[in-house]
């Protein structure tokens, strides 16, 4: 990707919005590590979400400083798909000290994990695919969808 | 006037003027949008829309099944990007390895880059696809002119006895100018040495056919010296190297570099290129954000002097700095069979005992000196200037268009030539002439899929064609996918 910050910005907050949701509803009803009412679990599973989506803007804002110390001012694809690790520990750290708002007691690293790893691997796949076909000049407008 | 001075005159709505990759991609853009073949035009004397670019790269020594300089996004069979080439070709091949590389490059590997014959493949299909060849006209395009009643008059000659007259007038709304480089040019030292001696055999440009240096050279020991920093220098170098290997021979390669970049450079920490051993290093003709990103937002909101700036620290010559590469001029170096150096030529003569050149170089620290060569190949790819070429020649001197700072025909943000409108018709351009404007990278598989799609857009709020919203695009792209026609 060669996005600018605008572009990084509404990529993250569209892809989560759509990939993300549909996702989150797909997977919570399989979840590892649950308890509690379903109804619960889709609460808890969407607060994350949008925690990460919050979260993710400030993620942005680092991942651009970063971006201009290279010279094609591109973000490769691998960082794109690692880029899992920092902030999948950093929202798991927050939920775990319960500062993520909304969610009470305890979340399973299981579920957490799972929830984290497919959502991330479907945004990243999409974004690196159909959502160029679904928007002609997305990729050549360093990912800006307005 | 036209029809009095006996020249037939043709309808149609758009004309595209030139019949290579840029005429191609608008075609391409303009079918999926919805516009009729019997709509459009395509004035060419070319066969195929990639004749040019594949003759090019073929003297340039980037046979079919060579890696070209271009992202694997980058398609310009495809407007979509998706999939790229390297999953068409990881697909094709069967071969995981090219999914790897893209997945990975260019942290773990060079960047991946498609075959050339790749490219013309998937050209082929996708013309197929649009019905280009129902849309052709060959001929050699002469000029372009407005029209009193607005529009444009193109004027043709087709090849001998296909029509009764010896010029035939396309009558369009729109005309598309993708004329393609107006012609190379040649250092002066290496053009006055030709014109001097009347040879072109010792003295040769990488884009015209030299395969009898390479053939020489396997009969005989020889110096080559090679003159340029960029892409071409390097596959010119990769194929001397490869044939050094290939055939056990003992060329010595003498490689004149007239700026000679000795590490990384740029104004800042936030605009530093890579650089070492000569070159300046670059993946692609520009740095990628050029092509869609931060520095494409950079042009567009720049001013022409901000864009001037900004061309100075981003522009020049490079190179991608891939690893074979790296590989063969370590072991020239070690060798001592490669001699890169820092110098200018002031002048190329023969060598006295009539086999050879002498070439008279100083170098930046004033020093002088001599090298002797049995051939000299000219890498540095210096392009003619605009009014070389007929058409815009004509365009510049009679058709209201002119010239933007860099030289190149000004454009603006629809690729639209400035001051050349005809009442509610509009020339549009796209291609290496339409450089130095508010979107750098023109000369490139995105940059012409970026200007068809802009040039797309006008057209559609002028109502010649559809938008091209997620719904129409999907349904293009699923038929795209199935190679069923648009």
């Amino acid at each position: 990707m060669i996005p600018t910050l605008g572009g990084r910005l509404q990529t993250r907050i569209f892809l989560l919005a759509t990939v993300g949701v549909i996702l989150t509803g797909l997977i919570v009803p399989v979840l590892p590590g649950t308890s509690g009412s379903l109804s619960q679990t889709y609460k808890t599973a969407y607060l994350i979400l949008l925690a990460v989506a919050v979260v993710g803007l400030g993620w942005e804002l680092i991942y651009h400083l970063l971006m201009q110390f290279r010279w094609d001012k591109d973000w490769p694809t691998l960082l794109g798909l690692v880029t899992i690790l920092p902030e999948g520990l950093l929202i798991w750290l927050l939920l775990d000290a319960g500062l993520i708002p909304g969610v009470d007691g305890h979340v399973d690293a299981s579920t957490f994990v799972t929830m984290f790893v497919v959502v991330w691997l479907g945004q990243w796949l999409f974004a690196n695919g159909p959502m160029r076909v679904l928007f002609i000049q997305w990729r050549l407008r360093g990912g800006r969808i307005l | 006037m036209v029809q009095a001075a006996g020249i037939p005159v043709h309808d149609t709505s758009l004309a595209s003027v030139g019949g290579g990759l840029g005429s191609f991609t608008l075609l391409d853009v303009l079918r999926i949008r919805g516009v009729a073949r019997s709509s459009i035009r395509v004035l060419s004397s070319s066969d195929t829309p990639w004749q040019t670019w594949e003759y090019l790269t073929g003297v340039s020594q980037l046979p079919p099944q060579e890696r070209i300089r271009s992202d694997a996004g980058a398609r310009p069979d495809n407007i979509w990007g998706f999939p790229s080439y390297a999953m068409h070709e990881a697909w094709a091949d069967k071969s995981p390895k090219l999914a790897y590389q893209v997945l990975v490059e260019p942290v773990f590997t060079d960047f991946f880059s498609p075959r050339a014959a790749t490219v013309f493949a998937t050209l082929e299909r996708e013309a197929r696809r649009i019905g280009y060849w129902d849309m052709l006209l060959k001929g050699q395009v002469r000029m372009v002119r407005r029209r009193v009643g607005g529009g444009y008059f193109t004027i043709l000659t087709p090849p001998p006895g296909v029509t009764k007259s010896k010029r035939v007038a396309i009558r369009s709304q729109y005309v598309h100018l993708a004329a393609g480089y107006p012609g190379l040019k040649f250092l002066d030292d290496l053009q006055a040495f030709r014109e001097t001696y009347n040879d072109y055999h010792h003295v040769v440009n990488a884009y015209e056919p030299h395969e009898h240096v390479y053939e020489i050279l396997k009969s005989r020991q020889g110096v080559v010296m090679v003159r340029g920093a960029g892409i071409v220098a390097s596959r010119i170098l990769q194929r001397l190297m490869d044939d050094r290997e290939r055939h056990r021979l003992h060329t010595q390669i003498v490689h004149v570099f007239r700026t000679y970049v000795t590490g990384p450079h740029g104004p800042s920490v936030w605009m530093r290129r890579d650089g070492g051993d000569g070159w300046a290093y670059q993946a692609f003709t520009f740095p990628k954000s050029a092509f869609g990103g931060q520095l494409k937002a950079q042009f567009r909101n720049a001013d022409p002097a901000g864009r001037a700036e900004l061309s100075k620290i981003v522009g020049g010559t490079t190179t991608p700095k891939l690893r074979r590469w790296q590989e063969q001029m370590r072991a020239g170096r070690q060798g001592n069979w490669y001699h890169p150096i820092q110098a200018v030529v002031d002048k190329v003569e023969p060598a006295g005992d009539g086999r050879g050149l002498i070439s008279h170089v100083s170098g930046q620290d004033g020093r002088r000196g001599q090298y002797v060569s049995d051939f000299i190949i000219d890498c540095t790819g210096l392009e003619a200037d605009m009014s070389e070429h007929r058409v815009l020649a004509d365009l510049l001197q009679y058709g209201g268009a002119r010239r933007n700072h860099a030289g190149r025909l000004a454009v603006g943000r629809n690729f639209e030539v400035i001051g050349a409108e005809s009442g509610a018709g509009m020339l549009y351009a796209s291609g290496a002439a339409t450089g130095g404007n508010h979107f750098p990278a023109v000369d490139s598989f995105l940059g012409m899929q970026t200007a068809a799609l802009d040039i797309a857009d006008d057209l559609a709020r002028r109502g010649f064609c559809t938008s091209l919203g997620p719904l129409r695009s999907v349904r293009q792209w699923l038929k795209w996918a199935a190679g069923r026609p648009v």
